[in-house]
């Protein structure tokens, strides 16, 4: 173990070996570790404690409304691209308990509740995943209210980035500007190279949080060949991106094709079963349901994720404001590409490819958005 | 028996607070006022347009304006029209019981900018409550402005809101106060017509004259025409617009409207901000 810390910006390098010291060290601190799985026969995200509860060896396939893991030829524990779980799981998880009251006669008290306090470390956050926090950060921390509860797990949060070396058969990262590398926002960045010296990884440290942990556990300086190695590993990525969106003026593209052709066509294909709103690393929307116990002595009030493809999201007295699917299409990728842009300041959209392998209907978010340009896909 | 309420750790925030029914009045056959009485009284303040979210224990919490007078202090009012679930049970509450209460929340109407000018509300329906609180202050202040003409459409006569209150506006000097009805009956001796029918009796001066309408949007869209042909800039139509409403606190999604969040960026709106969503269906 080295004396120093290493400096904030600087390359270690960590062997295959010590990933399970890492996770530990992290335990340690009282951070519960989530990482990726292999379940169900996709990555997902779930607590770990050591490097075999990691996928190593598995990569995957992905296309429009396809998703298959697949055995890599390597040990590579992050051979595999983003599935189909964002960390918008931890950070603003499905189902939260907004309000415990107890009836008191005719009156009710609003019961004080100890927020649960969760410390997570999250291991093997992709570049464009760093950007859906940064834009999960402006919803909930940078405008008029603050949610205190996503407050709370943010910051308590501990975040170890992983650099992207093959790219998924749906991303489009690059065009969006926000990978395939991880440029800031991480505690720790790593950057896998399975090769024949060793498999190893390129740490670079983000934060004074990231130097010390890295500081408990075996490492040493990166050499130059080896940071030049990690570099192309990830240009590799980029050059492999074979989706992109033309981002420029998207914006007025799509409020001034409000009655485009193109929506009904995609509405024909699209089953408004919210699949993509649940996949998406950004997409934030909640309902509230209210449930009493039997006797009505006590009531509970729970925020869950909703979606803008659900009849009852546009309701208002009289019926809902959004009845047709090719309404709730519009408003989705309206929202993503032009109003986010007004309401928050940046695109909801940071090309991770989720909505496009999960769609059943073979949807594609980058084929759309070209149609809307007046550009038709020529397949 | 007053209610505790604590500071919980609220994921929604501002944090809910209980108020304490004081009254429910009845104003029409489904319609009727609640005054409330929140337990911190700084709660209470609010400026003409903002609205409430209405916690019902057990039932929902719904987006009701605030109805009452903004110089009384303490106290909030609402009038509700019972169209629902939630609506009904918050029309049922009893004198003593608690409700939960978050808000104020909301842009409200530029009334302190009107100041020198005519002020006409064109309002329909239960849209004449989120006004109400308008036609207050501008009454407490009436030196400061011209004229105010009240327009105001309703169903029928037994769907009238306020109907003492409109009358005795209706006597004050340089106020004018007209009201109608969609179906009048035997004993209605006003007017029978849509809102807009009211324009042919007043006389607007464009350029002075600051417009706050507020019902359902096609009674808007057809206000909005007539204040059109009749010469006043958009920047001088003002309206209440309504959507789904989870949160109202920018969180939920559910009140998009075009670039908007209704429940932060509105509900009030200026028509140079409306003009370009008004009119496009299912947006
Ligand atoms: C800013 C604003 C101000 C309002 N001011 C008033 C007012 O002063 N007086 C008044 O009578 N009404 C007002 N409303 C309308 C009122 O909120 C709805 O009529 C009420 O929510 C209907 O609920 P319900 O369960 O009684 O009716 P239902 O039509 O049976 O509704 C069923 C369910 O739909 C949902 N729902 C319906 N409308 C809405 C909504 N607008 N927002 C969220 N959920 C909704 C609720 O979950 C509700 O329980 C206002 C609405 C908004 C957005
Ligand atoms: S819209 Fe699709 S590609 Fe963009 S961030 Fe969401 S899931 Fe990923
Ligand atoms: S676009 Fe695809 S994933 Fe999204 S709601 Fe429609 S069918 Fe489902
Ligand atoms: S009511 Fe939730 S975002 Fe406006």
């Amino acid at each position: 173990m080295s004396a120093t810390l290493p400096a904030t910006g600087s390359q270690s390098v960590i062997e295959f070996s010590a990933l399970t010291a890492l996770i530990s060290a992290l335990r340690r601190r009282g951070y519960e570790v989530i990482g990726p799985v292999v379940r169900d026969g996709a990555v997902t995200l779930e607590a770990v404690e050591k490097v075999e509860d990691l996928p190593v060896g598995w990569g995957d396939e992905q296309e429009s409304g396809h998703y298959r893991l697949k055995r890599r030829e390597d040990n590579a524990v992050f051979g595999y691209t983003v599935g189909p779980q964002g960390w918008k799981r931890f950070l603003h998880p499905p189902e939260v308990p907004l309000l415990e009251a107890q009836r008191d006669n005719s009156s009710f008290r609003i019961l004080k509740k100890p927020p649960a306090p969760v410390r997570y470390a999250f291991l093997g956050v992709r570049a464009c995943e760093l950007a859906a926090i940064r834009i999960l950060d402006r919803v909930f921390l940078g405008d008029r209210y603050v949610e205190p509860g996503y407050k709370g797990r943010r910051e308590a949060a501990f975040l170890i980035a992983v650099n992207c070396t093959k790219a998924g058969g749906t991303c489009f990262c690059t065009s969006m500007g926000t990978g395939p590398r991880a440029a800031s926002g991480f505690d720790l960045a790593l950057t896998e190279l399975p090769g024949r010296e060793g498999h190893r990884f390129v740490v670079e440290v983000g934060s004074e949080a990231g130097a010390a942990v890295l500081g408990e556990i075996e490492h040493r300086k990166a050499r130059e060949e080896e940071v030049r190695e990690a570099q192309a590993a990830v240009d590799n990525a980029a050059g492999q991106m074979r989706r992109a969106v033309d981002t420029e003026g998207i914006r007025d593209v799509l409020f001034d094709n409000f009655e485009h052709p193109r929506w009904d066509r995609v509405a024909a294909r699209c089953l408004s079963c919210a699949n993509c709103t649940m996949v998406c690393p950004t997409c934030f929307c909640t309902t509230v349901e209210d449930v009493t116990d039997i006797a009505g002595d006590r009531a509970e009030r729970w925020r869950k994720w909703d979606s803008c493809f659900t009849d009852g999201f546009s309701y208002i007295h009289g019926g809902s404001v959004r009845l047709s699917v090719k309404s709730r299409y519009r408003q989705w990728l309206t929202h993503k590409f032009a109003a986010w842009v007004d309401q928050f300041g940046t695109f909801g959209c940071v090309g991770c490819g989720r909505c496009i392998t999960w769609c059943p209907g073979r949807i594609d978010i980058t084929e759309e958005l070209r149609a809307m340009r007046g550009v038709e896909a020529s397949a | 028996m007053s209610a505790i309420a604590e500071t919980a750790a609220p994921p929604m925030p501002p944090r809910m607070i209980t108020a304490r029914v004081v009254s429910v009045v009845k104003e029409t056959h489904d319609t009727f006022t609640l005054t409330v009485e929140p337990e911190s009284p700084e709660c209470a303040n609010f400026s003409p347009g903002q609205f409430s979210m209405l916690y019902v224990y057990g039932v929902g919490e719904l987006p009701i304006s605030i109805s009452g007078d903004p110089h009384d202090t303490g106290r909030l009012v609402y009038t509700v029209r019972s169209v629902g679930k939630a609506t009904n049970a918050l029309v049922n509450t009893k004198p003593g019981q608690s409700i939960g209460i978050r808000g104020p929340f909301g842009t409200s109407w530029p009334v302190d900018e009107a100041r020198g000018n005519d002020v006409l509300i064109v309002a329909g329906g239960i849209g004449l409550a989120p006004l109400r609180p308008a036609i207050y202050r501008i009454l407490r202040n009436r030196d400061d402005y011209v004229r105010l003409i009240v327009l105001y459409g309703a169903r029928s006569p037994k769907d009238l809101l306020y109907r003492k209150q409109l009358s005795e506006w209706g006597r004050l000097p340089d106020t004018q106060v007209l009201s109608t009805v969609d179906y009048g009956g035997v004993n209605w001796r006003g007017y029978v017509g849509v809102v807009t029918t009211l324009f042919r009796y007043v006389r607007l001066h464009p350029g002075r004259t600051t417009a706050l309408i507020c019902g359902p949007e096609i009674m808007m869209r057809y206000v909005i025409r007539e204040l059109e042909k009749r010469g006043l800039p958009d920047s001088d139509i003002h309206l209440s617009m309504e959507r789904n409403m989870k949160c109202a606190v920018g969180f939920c999604g559910h009140c998009q409207l075009g670039p908007y969040f209704v429940c932060k960026d509105g509900p009030i709106f200026s028509y140079t901000k409306m003009r370009p969503w008004l009119d496009k269906h299912e947006l």
